[in-house]
């Protein structure tokens, strides 16, 4: 039992990663209809600025307040500078977009090492190495904190969100960006917004996940995890992205660690199996709404 | 009454076409007696990668799917006919048969679920595939070696030839290429071509005309993935040697743009994207003043801004350049008589 809580809250703890990640992808979803498959490759980027910043001597939380503020400003340049002028030529069709975030995904991924190198930069642990017993298992302080900070994401997003008319616009922009526009909203500031806000979360999923060690390739399988975590919570759906991220987690760790076939080597093989299960039997995913198109 | 019959090419355009395709031939049949044997290797490369990037046109370029994992495909040719021949002593022929129906296989199975939804799923289950591939060849390092890699015994030329291994498996591939080049170039101009066009353009308008959509897009996707298979199992004619690390998302990306370089949708289009793909990075000087880098290390961040750039200022690749030139020179030829955009001058629909 308390081996299977181990797992459990190791499981926990890495989807609270995957979870900040799919919120990242939930965002630009709901913003434009688009996958941004460059996500995890932005998230790395920022990560090493949080490196970065963090090696020049900025305490740690701060350095990921850094980051996170660089992913920012990427994010909405990013948008504003390649995203919203593909999206104006492709006239309704997302392949274009998709294939620009693909660019962006190698680029980002061959620019990191071109930067910062191919050694693996050693990254602090967020919230230390110490761990607390419960329930006969003990938990990382580490997990306990990113669980914490998941938590905290919750709330200022819901806040954000529902609470204020920065919000209401950006729910607005996405629900319908032509009738937004007409009621006044800045439909191109809002989307830069959303950009944004994504990076910066992407930024703090890597800030969080960086503890192994940070090479270009830090985000390569989390980005996996965090689109089967959108794909059951539902791609339109926030609370959706947090639950799936920590099902996918808790799912990856157990399996991981209970069935020999897959072991450390197929961690991903569930998270890949769960994609294709819910895209034929639940496509619009457990929390989202299902699409209806009129012809 | 009959209609009226199309204005055939002129006369001179087809005699061009033909010395052309017949300098062409000759410049293939030439350059393995020319080139030492690792530049042979890499003319093949270039070949296998023409098979892929010829796959993903089919689905990208004429169907308006994307796939990001036909790097994988490529490496479960490449691993099917390793396996086959390094550990059963299969021949290499039944093995790369099997190798191109396991492709085939895979992509249906995984395509079934994202086909049936939007196009950009096939995107994200292909991803999934990319990032998973390699774990699968770790798992089972105790046949596929890992990242160690694994040796294959060679394909050797037959007694008798008069060739060496290395300019006959160059025309042995060079012959699977010019097949496949044929019949993919035929087929997107018959009956199903044009339904897989429609689909791209308006999937419901292609409905209501009677296209099965699932059923093309999955058969597609199928087909695209078993030349992507194609290409992987023929690269190890070759090398003789297959690693995990030669396959990955990097790879598949390159291979999509190989196709939007080159230009979608144009039979000739991957080709030249497989061709200025490998042979970019070689160009690139190797020393590059203020950065700390070799040259064929930018290769990747380069390509990635023109795939970039290309999605923004020109979606139709070269080929599509090309078009335009010819379109340009039409109007030039055309202008006191006819005022106005040529019949050369429609913008492609993506």
């Amino acid at each position: 039992m308390s081996e299977f809580l181990q797992f459990l809250f190791l499981g926990l703890g890495q989807g609270a990663i995957y979870a900040t990640l799919a919120v990242a992808l939930v965002i630009i979803y709901r913003a434009t209809g688009l996958l941004n498959f460059a996500q995890g490759e932005m998230a790395m980027f920022c990560t090493f600025v949080i490196w970065m910043a963090w090696d020049a001597g900025l305490p740690f939380p701060l350095a990921v307040l850094v980051g996170m503020a660089f992913g920012f400003v990427m994010g909405a340049v990013i948008q504003l500078a390649i995203i919203a002028p593909v999206t104006k030529r492709a006239h309704g069709n997302p392949l274009p977009v998709v294939m620009v975030t693909i660019g962006l995904f190698l680029a980002l991924s061959s620019l990191a090492p071109i930067i910062w190198g191919t050694d693996a930069k050693v990254f602090p642990v967020a919230f230390g190495e110490g761990s607390i017993e419960l329930f006969g298992a003990s938990i990382t302080h580490r997990v306990l904190g990113t669980l914490a900070i998941l938590g905290l994401e919750v709330v200022v997003l819901w806040l954000i969100f529902q609470r204020t008319r920065l919000g209401l616009a950006m729910r607005a922009v996405a629900s319908n960006e032509e009738s937004s526009a007409l009621a006044g909203v800045p439909v191109g500031r809002m989307l830069m917004i959303g950009w944004g806000m994504a990076a910066a979360f992407g930024a703090l999923a890597g800030g969080l996940a960086a503890y192994v060690g940070l090479t270009n390739t830090l985000m390569l399988v989390p980005l996996i995890y965090a689109f089967a975590a959108a794909t059951l919570g539902g791609f339109d759906s926030p609370g959706g992205a947090v639950v799936g991220g920590l099902v996918v987690g808790v799912v990856t760790e157990l399996s991981a660690h209970y069935i020999p076939f897959i072991g450390n080597d197929l961690k991903l093989l569930p998270a890949f199996l769960l994609i294709l299960i819910v895209l034929l039997v639940r496509p619009q995913g457990l929390f989202g709404k299902r699409q209806v198109v009129r012809v | 009454m009959t209609a009226p019959a199309l204005p055939r090419p002129s006369t001179a355009t087809t005699m061009a076409k033909v010395v052309g395709l017949l300098a062409l031939a000759y410049l293939l049949y030439w350059l393995p007696t020319f080139y030492k044997a690792s530049q042979v290797g890499t003319f093949i490369r270039v070949m296998t990668l023409v098979l892929a990037a010829m796959g993903l046109n089919m689905l990208t370029g004429y169907t308006g799917q994307i796939s990001v994992g036909h790097g994988a495909f490529y490496g479960i040719g490449a691993y099917s006919v390793a396996i086959l021949v390094g550990e059963y002593e299969w021949g290499h022929f039944p093995a790369l048969a099997v190798g191109v129906a396991l492709s085939f296989v895979v992509g249906m199975a995984i395509g079934i679920p994202a086909l049936r939804i939007r196009g950009m799923y096939l995107a994200l289950v292909t991803l999934g595939l990319a990032a998973l591939f390699p774990q699968i060849l770790q798992r089972f390092s105790d046949i596929t070696g890992g990242t160690q890699g694994m040796r294959v015994s060679k394909f050797e030329a037959p007694e008798g030839s008069g060739l060496a291994n290395d300019q006959w498996q160059y025309y042995v591939i060079l012959a699977f290429v010019v097949v496949a080049f044929v019949l993919v170039r035929n087929g997107v101009r018959s009956r199903p071509g044009r339904a897989m066009v429609a689909i791209r353009d308006n999937e419901i308008a292609a409905e209501v005309m009677g296209v099965r959509l699932s059923a093309y897009k999955v058969l597609v996707f199928g087909i695209s993935a078993a030349l992507a298979g194609l290409g992987g199992g023929l690269l190890v004619f070759n090398t003789n040697y297959v690693s995990a690390n030669s396959f990955t998302i990097e790879l598949s990306i390159l291979i999509l743009v190989m196709v939007v370089l080159g230009g979608v949708a144009t039979p000739w289009g991957p080709v030249i994207g497989a061709v200025l793909v490998v042979y970019i990075p070689e160009w690139l000087p190797k020393d590059i003043p203020l950065l700390d880098v070799e040259g064929s290390a930018l290769g990747p961040v380069l390509f990635a801004a023109v795939l970039i750039l290309l999605m923004a200022v020109a979606p139709d690749g070269i080929m599509g350049l090309v078009r335009r030139i010819k379109g340009w020179a039409l109007r030039q030829r055309r202008a006191p008589d006819v005022p106005g955009p040529g019949p050369n001058d429609s913008v492609p629909s993506h």
